[in-house]
């Protein structure tokens, strides 16, 4: 889980791109709390070989990729 | 074509046309549009300097805002918040400005500039990219700023709130601004035009998040162009405008209010790349960030314009080639102080990129 929540851009992406160099996971939980970072994420992870999930929550936004 | 990549490619053509539309009308050459020259003569216009030839209250800036601000109202994506750095924050946008002033123009008149055919803006925008180049440096060590949180409706509305009463202000009683009788500070487009072009382009940088320092970041962390083409938009755009309109031409002596000094063009722009990336964007991404609720870009805002009035204050800002009675070129350039301020500048946005990426060196360590 990536809690990017504060943050604006480019530090959710760059957290993201940490986590999936580090783990190279199947799947990974995001949480940004605007639109920006969704898509700059969102981008991120389909550029990374993701399908990318959104589903907003209390305002803030949960992003799932998947591989 | 995906509707992303559309967004940030009109948002560019249409910012790119504002600037040829908005110098057709009065603003002046190669500076239809530009954030820290604009803010520059705000500060003027407010009496926080007193260069009598940069003195204006541009409504560029504060439709910009406030386009931003009806865009992300309509859209619910302006939600206040602050509290990531701010004195940081405030110090660095003053160096920006200080590093913009320089050269003589922020990243978007950097641009502009290139597309009127000033070779000496091809040279800003090498420090510009060395500049962002070694910001990426750090955050990929770990520098960040921290995080904001929510706050109060309120916060968000503050600097929207100052330029609404400013331009209440200016309306109302003008007499009471400083305002350029000679030089670039009086030369502009009719007001309330410049406004609504402002607004538009304001509206549609918010949708599209549309950054000079981001393309070229992203690029670099990410390999991701999407920002990238906002910035080629613009400057095809002008490139053509001024080709068209007989304006383009080529070379570094005599461009409009720009100097030849390589060196300071350079530098002036690693500082404002620098100084950018570890903001999270560059000067028109802070108004824009503003509009959407963000405090600590306000603050940014704020320490551009306080930024400026040093510059003025203290002669740090570029000095643009003239033509003199005779008709012989008058070099400008940059003066002593001007350098100093400009390599202090770099110093101390080293300082705060070393000592905001020392804990997260300490435990990758």
């Amino acid at each position: 889980m990536v809690d990017a929540r504060g943050l604006i851009c480019p530090m959710p992406v760059v957290m993201v791109q940490k986590a999936v160099k580090a783990d190279k996971p199947d799947t990974l939980e995001v949480l940004v709390d605007n639109r920006c970072a969704v898509e700059n994420v969102t981008r991120f992870g389909k550029n990374s070989g993701y399908q990318v999930a959104v589903t907003e929550e209390n305002g803030d936004f949960r992003l799932t990729l998947t591989k | 074509m995906k509707k992303e990549k559309l967004i940030v490619i009109l948002a560019g053509i249409v910012t790119g046309l504002a600037a040829l539309v908005l110098t057709a009308l009065g603003n002046p050459a190669n500076m239809g549009f530009c954030i820290a020259c604009f803010e520059r003569d705000i500060a003027g216009a407010l009496g926080l300097h007193s260069a009598a030839k940069v003195q204006y209250l541009r409504p560029e800036i504060i439709g910009l805002l406030l386009g931003a601000l009806i865009m992300a109202l309509a859209t619910k994506e302006f939600k206040a918040r602050a509290g990531s750095s701010p004195a940081t924050r405030f110090v660095l946008g003053a160096l920006v400005m200080i590093g913009a002033l320089c050269f003589l123009g922020c990243p978007l008149r950097m641009i502009i500039r290139l597309g009127g055919g000033d070779l000496n803006a091809l040279v800003g925008l090498i420090g510009f990219a060395g500049g962002i180049f070694i910001g990426t440096l750090f955050i990929r060590r770990g520098f960040t700023l921290q995080r904001n949180y929510p706050s109060r409706a309120v916060e968000g509305f503050v600097l929207p709130g100052v330029f609404v009463v400013l331009l209440v202000l200016f309306v109302a009683v003008p007499a009471i601004f400083k305002l350029s009788t000679e030089g670039p500070g009086s030369m502009r487009a009719p007001f309330f035009i410049a406004l609504v072009i402002a607004i538009v382009a304001g509206a549609l940088a918010q949708r599209s998040r549309l950054c000079m320092v981001g393309g070229m970041r992203d690029t670099m962390m990410f390999g991701d162009l999407h920002l990238l083409w906002g910035f080629i938009a613009i400057f095809v755009t002008v490139l053509i405008g001024n080709l068209i309109l007989n304006k383009f031409s080529l070379g570094f002596a005599a461009q409009p209010i720009a100097h030849s000094s390589h060196l300071w063009n350079l530098l002036g722009m690693v500082l404002v790349g620098w100084g950018s990336v570890l903001l999270g964007g560059c000067p028109l991404r802070q108004l824009i960030l503003a509009g959407e609720g963000n405090g600590d870009s306000a603050v940014t805002v704020f320490g551009m314009i306080t930024g400026a009035a040093i510059s003025h204050n203290f002669s740090l800002a570029g000095n643009p080639d003239s033509v003199n009675e005779a008709g012989e070129l008058v070099r400008g350039g940059v003066s002593t102080a001007g350098k100093i301020a400009v390599v202090g500048g770099i110093v101390i946005v080293l300082i705060i990129s070393l000592l905001n990426s020392r804990q997260e060196a300490k435990r990758n360590g």
